[in-house]
């Protein structure tokens, strides 16, 4: 049942990330998107990670994802020219760069990548989903590395404004 | 013993499904009845009783007009966005307990769809979800008024979605859980209700709902003056019922989630829990209802500011007294 | 039973249709699009391991949160260069704005 669901999900997670880099309007790119964001978001629900997976939509597919679109639109970019052909480098180095990660994939596959570890599905403990302990250890084990995270968003804001306001209202 | 389970489930499921889709049909209604009373007209009363059947003919009327998609609108996303925004607005309910346990065949069933331990981040996040409806159906459009309308409402949306956030934190910080049933259960004497403890909180999270649900004095994104009507401009027959019965759909199930966190849910002497949880809902119906005969509309500039200025440090002061509160 | 060996082998699919559309994608949002992919990946491996090798630690949860963060951080600042890209060239092409100076 689980690994039914499981494939299911991960079916429509990887069609829903080949559309994203093949459809050449960015909405219909960025629709996409949203719904790799919400599969994956059930995957993770599906091991118990209940916490992750509502911030992963909350954050991933309610707000980054809505900013996405809001520029989109904005701009109204138009959709991608076909002259894909032009850049042959790049096309080819991709080419090799995904069929070499595959490979590798194909050989740790056969290999048998976790076969040694122990057990590979250990019922979880109940505090795994739990929002307590894990607040319990961002504000206590974690916490240097939250705060810290504090200052990177307030300067990605600060960074943010300052790009998108420009020099001011009288270039035009 | 499974079958039970399951045929238990779907029972719920139909249920309560059921009485909120029935609940929207009449909250059309029950709007226009209301406005018309504060504006001292008679609103509709001919179909049926004092108007009874009105929203069977509304249905019978939609259901026959022409569909029509504008020629250079992009046809799946169009078709795809009342989708979208009618389906969040029904989710919410999922995690909102309806009335107390009841025992049947022997067995306790909770009154509530899903009782996950998540359950306030769901709310959340399904609301971060409706969004995408309304900003689509405004793009897919392909005309000006359509797309205005859409970036307002996502725009105004992300602001107050983090003012709804943030009042919510007090109530769980004076709560310690984010499970739905557990913070009802809690409120179980009039000193303990979320309104009681959260008074700030409760406030800010009532005009944070306002905005969400785009309803006056924050609808915005419709605004006939200005944009038509907004993102669903160029949408007729199902498909504008659909942006419609969302709307209520969400404005009913917001309702469901503000009594049962700051009003203490189906809790009450005396009546029946469910009976208690229809009073409660149909009282902040009401008051949806009364804000719209009265207020007038924000203007744009002055809804950003006020949302920002105003409600967000609000919320962090809420929170930070609360911090203090609990602390002493 | 879904086990880490699937986790890992759909993270790491992810990761190169994520590479793939950041080398092939000329337009500056598309770009940026695949990089969140990539994002994602890395946290399906993060949640996976927690769950599957160490389950009472909790790490892998919450750098996955972490994670998120970087990447809303990432997203807001990229978008924030698309808009004064499309400003100042008119393009959001990644190929066209090959120069360093003007």
């Amino acid at each position: 049942m689980q690994l039914a669901i499981f494939t299911i999900f991960s079916i429509m997670c990887i069609a829903g990330a080949i559309l994203v880099i093949t459809l050449r309007s960015p909405v219909s790119s960025a629709i996409a998107l949203v719904f790799v964001m919400c599969t994956i978001a059930g995957l993770f629900a599906l091991i118990g990670g209940l916490f992750v997976a509502a911030i992963q939509v909350i954050v991933y597919a309610g707000a980054v994802m809505v900013l996405f679109l809001f520029v989109i639109m904005l701009l109204n970019i138009k959709d991608e020219l076909i002259q894909r052909d032009e850049k042959k480098l790049t096309r080819i180095l991709g080419g090799v760069l995904g069929a070499a990660f595959l490979l590798e994939i194909g050989f740790f596959v056969r290999k048998g990548l976790t076969s040694g570890s122990p057990g590979l599905f250990m019922p979880a403990p109940n505090e795994f989903s739990s929002i307590e302990s894990i607040s319990t250890s961002i504000f206590t084990k974690y916490l240097f590395a939250f705060e810290v995270t504090s200052i990177l968003l307030l300067v990605a804001i600060v960074g943010a404004i300052m790009l998108a306001r420009g020099k001011g209202r009288t270039e035009t | 013993m499974v079958l039970l389970d399951y045929i238990i489930m779907i029972a719920k499921v139909l249920v309560i499904f059921g009485g909120l889709m029935g609940m929207v049909a009449y909250m059309t209604l029950f709007e226009r009845r209301m406005v018309a009373f504060i504006q001292t007209r008679k609103g509709p009363n001919r179909v049926g009783f004092e108007g009874l059947l009105q929203p069977i003919a509304d249905a019978i009327k939609l259901l026959s007009k022409e569909d029509v998609t504008p020629v250079n609108a992009n046809r799946i996303i169009f078709n795809l966005a009342p989708v979208l925004t009618f389906v969040p607005a029904l989710l919410t309910i999922a995690v909102v307990p309806v009335a107390d346990n009841v025992s049947l065949f022997g067995k306790e069933i909770r009154m509530v769809i899903s009782d996950m331990n998540i359950g306030i981040l769901f709310i959340l996040a399904v609301a971060s979800m409706g969004i995408y409806g309304v900003i689509l159906g405004g793009w897919s459009a392909n005309s000006k008024y359509p797309l205005l309308g859409g970036l307002r409402a996502s725009a105004q949306m992300i602001s107050y979605e983090v003012s709804l956030g943030l009042a919510l934190v007090g109530l769980l910080m004076v709560a310690g859980t984010f499970s739905l049933t557990e913070i009802v259960e809690q409120q179980d004497s009039i000193l303990k209700l979320g309104i009681v403890r959260q008074p700030l909180g409760f406030i800010l999270f009532s005009i944070a709902v306002l905005a969400e649900t785009n309803r006056i004095p924050f609808d915005l994104p419709e605004a006939e003056a200005e944009l038509v009507g907004g993102y669903n401009t160029e949408y007729s027959g199902m498909k504008f019922a659909m942006f419609f019965m969302a709307e209520y759909a969400h404005i009913i199930t917001t309702s469901m989630v503000v009594t049962t966190l700051y009003l203490g849910g189906w809790q009450g002497p005396i009546l029946p829990p469910v009976i208690w949880f229809l009073i409660k809902v149909v009282f902040i119906l009401f008051a949806f209802v009364w804000i719209r005969g009265t207020l007038p509309r924000f203007r744009y500039d002055q809804l950003m500011r006020f949302g920002w200025l105003v409600m967000l440090p609000l919320a962090l002061l809420n929170i930070f007294v609360t911090g203090v509160i609990l602390a002493i | 039973m879904a086990t880490l060996d699937h986790y890992l082998i759909l993270s790491a699919i992810l990761f190169c249709i994520g590479i793939f559309g950041l080398l092939t994608r000329r337009n500056a949002i598309g770009v940026l699009m695949s990089i969140e992919l990539m994002f994602n990946s890395a946290n399906i491996n993060f949640i996976a391991f927690s769950k599957f090798i160490t389950p009472e630690a909790l790490t892998g949860q919450i750098f996955a949160v972490f994670v998120i963060t970087v990447a809303a951080a990432e997203a807001a600042v990229g978008l924030a260069i698309v808009v004064l890209m499309y400003r100042n060239f008119d393009i959001v092409n990644v190929d066209n704005i090959n120069f360093m100076k003007w």
